[in-house]
């Protein structure tokens, strides 16, 4: 038989540059396609995602979590939660993996360009958010205010800490942490759940203003009001869901959501579109 | 198109020279009294006098369960082994139709090299049929096909009028032209005219379905899906006889004592539990009637409102297998406003005695 020049299901072998653990559960993993040539040319948006596999595991989506503006290497954060998620937590630094995409659509950049950007991630919603907030801090000329509002259970289970800690040196970014406990005793920052964040930002203009907002589902409901509150129209406020992405090219229907599929359609919808299609928080 | 008459009794000898190097599906009949499409070896068990197979052709292009790749630690290897040259034939007009909607499905921004390579290799014989009580083929306009098939064979008593649908089936026909008419009579059209009214008038059920999809969205939240959901049993049966439901899943199956896998692609159905559970627990879909729900979105509202029909082809195989009478009738008689109640609260009482 006659073997196809594109398989879209056909894994490409990345190896695992570096990996290290972010919280107790969650690994950092920044891996690089074996084929230099197509690690260089691996174009992707800020809040696409990647299917990745381990041999005799399976495969599954990540959101990618680092920026295209630092092309070459790809990062995940991948918390442990099922049969792929732990072949990969035991998988070290040289192994190979299988990589392919990227998938979705992606944060609309170009029309954030120009605009405030209001950056509210919760938990393991930083994963495909930090893409999106280094990608304009590498191109901090084009957007006007960048503020992230980040929120965890507790320090030590805050992905990323140090990073986004260290940003709060920088005086083009409005950065704010907080937990709902402290259990190091040693938080200098906010406690309470993410949207008493809300009260530290000041003069929004909302018409200018484009929302993007990842996290658990239950963080959604609070937060959107927040939004709607401070008057940012529904359709710039920008969200990124999880489904059952399993084939990641609208082939095999476990990431529907009424009509649509989340892996060509989405992840990334506006608020409009939850109002609009029901079944999608 | 051209067409031309074949005797009846020239069938056999057609079929024969045409599938001399390639081989021949068709439907057989079951010992049960049911029909199956399979690979054919005494063309005697070729049986045309049927009104559905149990499983539509899908299962021909894209196997209930096919290996994808042969993988070892560093190279993934394509296996195309479910995909071989052969001739399908006794394909109804609506299971024509189910394959037109796989085909633009299965090349939608993406291209399904599993599904292509193997339609590519197959080469359609219709059929002409007759309606039983479950046929909705006239609501759903899927009753004539002019396109999807290489040829097709209009059932008239004593000779058919081969529709010849593409180059490929051109020269399938002329292979032995001497076996084909090329004159059709006056008396001949009149025949087919007749047979195409009497068919016409034979269909016992109708369905507005251009109303279906503005029904769906206004009883979004209607009581009748929990009471659906309430007698369904979630088993997935009218997703396997459905010749449009697409949806399949991927399983990694590692040998034992090698570093080695397959990877196999099973076929799925959307109203089984655990569908849309991601990683972690979280299912996007518990209750049955949310997962019944979205199997009828996407029949009678996602496909009508992108491409203006629906994706159901109106076969029956639906009806005629849900074992708790759940299915695109009786569904679109309940959107429709039609009370139902009695037969799900009966079914409900006797579940419970």
């Amino acid at each position: 038989m006659e073997i196809s020049q594109i398989n879209p299901f056909l894994p490409e072998p990345a190896r695992i540059v570096r990996m290290y653990p972010l919280t107790q559960d969650v690994k950092f993993f920044q891996v690089r396609i074996a084929e230099m040539e197509k690690a260089l040319s691996f174009k992707y948006r800020a809040g696409q995602f990647a299917m990745v596999s381990v041999l005799g595991a399976g495969e599954a989506p990540f959101s990618i979590s680092s920026t295209p503006s630092r092309p070459g290497l790809l990062e995940f954060c991948i918390r442990k939660v099922g049969v792929v998620t732990e072949a990969l937590f035991k998988l070290r630094e040289n192994d190979l993996i299988g990589l392919r995409g990227p998938y979705g659509n992606g944060f609309p950049v170009a029309k954030i360009q120009g605009k405030d950007v209001l950056i509210v991630m919760g938990g393991l919603g930083a994963a495909p958010l930090r893409s999106v907030l280094l990608y304009c801090l590498d191109n901090r000329d084009r957007f006007r205010r960048v503020i992230l509002l980040h929120g965890a259970k507790n320090p030590s289970e805050m992905i990323f800490r140090e990073e986004f800690l260290a940003l709060k040196e920088r005086e083009d970014l409005e950065c704010h942490l907080s937990v709902d406990r402290d259990d190091t005793g040693k938080w200098t920052e906010n406690i309470g759940v993410v949207t008493t964040l809300f009260e530290k930002i000041k003069d929004i203009d909302p018409e200018n203003t484009f929302s993007l907002v990842c996290g658990p589902p239950v963080m959604y409901k609070f937060v959107l009001k927040e939004l709607v509150k401070l008057n940012i129209p529904k359709d710039q406020i920008l969200m990124t869901l999880e489904r059952r992405m399993k084939c990641g090219v609208g082939k095999c229907g476990h990431c529907a959501i009424d009509y649509i599929y989340t892996c060509l359609d989405g992840p990334v919808f506006t608020y409009w579109d939850v109002i609009h299609m029901r079944e999608l928080i | 198109m051209r067409v031309v008459k074949l005797p009846k009794k020239k069938l056999s000898p057609f079929l024969e020279i045409i599938t001399e190097k390639t081989a021949l599906w068709a439907p057989i009949r079951k010992d049960n009294g049911s029909h199956v499409f399979k690979e054919i070896e005494d063309f005697s068990k070729i049986d045309l006098d049927f009104t559905r197979t149990i499983l539509p052709p899908k299962k021909i292009f894209l196997p209930p369960s096919f290996t994808m790749f042969k993988a070892g630690k560093k190279k993934y290897k394509e296996d195309f082994s479910h995909v071989s040259p052969r001739i399908l034939f006794g394909v109804h007009p609506c299971d024509i139709h189910g394959l037109l909607i796989m085909d633009r499905f299965y090349s939608h921004i993406f291209d399904d090299p599993y599904y292509t390579k193997a339609r590519e290799n197959t080469l359609i014989l219709g059929h002409s049929c007759w309606p039983d009580e479950n046929c909705l083929c006239i609501s759903t306009n899927t009753h004539i096909v002019d396109e999807g098939y290489d040829l097709f064979f209009t059932d008239l008593e004593d000779f058919y009028l081969v529709w010849i649908g593409s180059s490929r089936g051109d020269d399938l026909i002329r292979a032995k032209p001497d076996l084909f008419e090329e004159n059709i009579a006056d008396k001949d059209i009149q025949n087919f005219i007749q047979w195409r009214e009497e068919r016409d008038m034979a269909f016992q059920t109708e369905i507005n379905f251009s109303a279906m999809a503005d029904l769906m969205e206004l009883k979004y939240s209607d009581i009748l899906w929990e009471k659906l959901g309430d007698a369904c049993m979630a088993c997935g049966s009218c997703s396997n006889v459905c010749p449009t439901c697409n949806c399949y899943n991927v399983l990694d199956k590692p040998a034992l004592s090698e570093d080695s896998s397959e990877i196999v692609r099973c076929w799925d159905a959307c109203t089984l539990e655990n569908y849309s559970e991601v990683a972690g627990g979280e299912n996007f879909r518990e209750k049955r009637s949310d997962r019944l729900k979205l199997w009828y979105t996407h029949k009678l509202q996602a496909y009508i409102s992108k491409y203006g029909r629906p994706a159901c082809v109106g076969c029956g195989r639906c009806i005629a297998t849900c074992p708790v009478d759940i299915n695109i009738k009786t569904v679109s008689h309940a959107l429709d406003g039609e009370p139902v109640d009695s037969f799900w609260n009966r079914f409900h009482q006797e579940v419970k005695k």
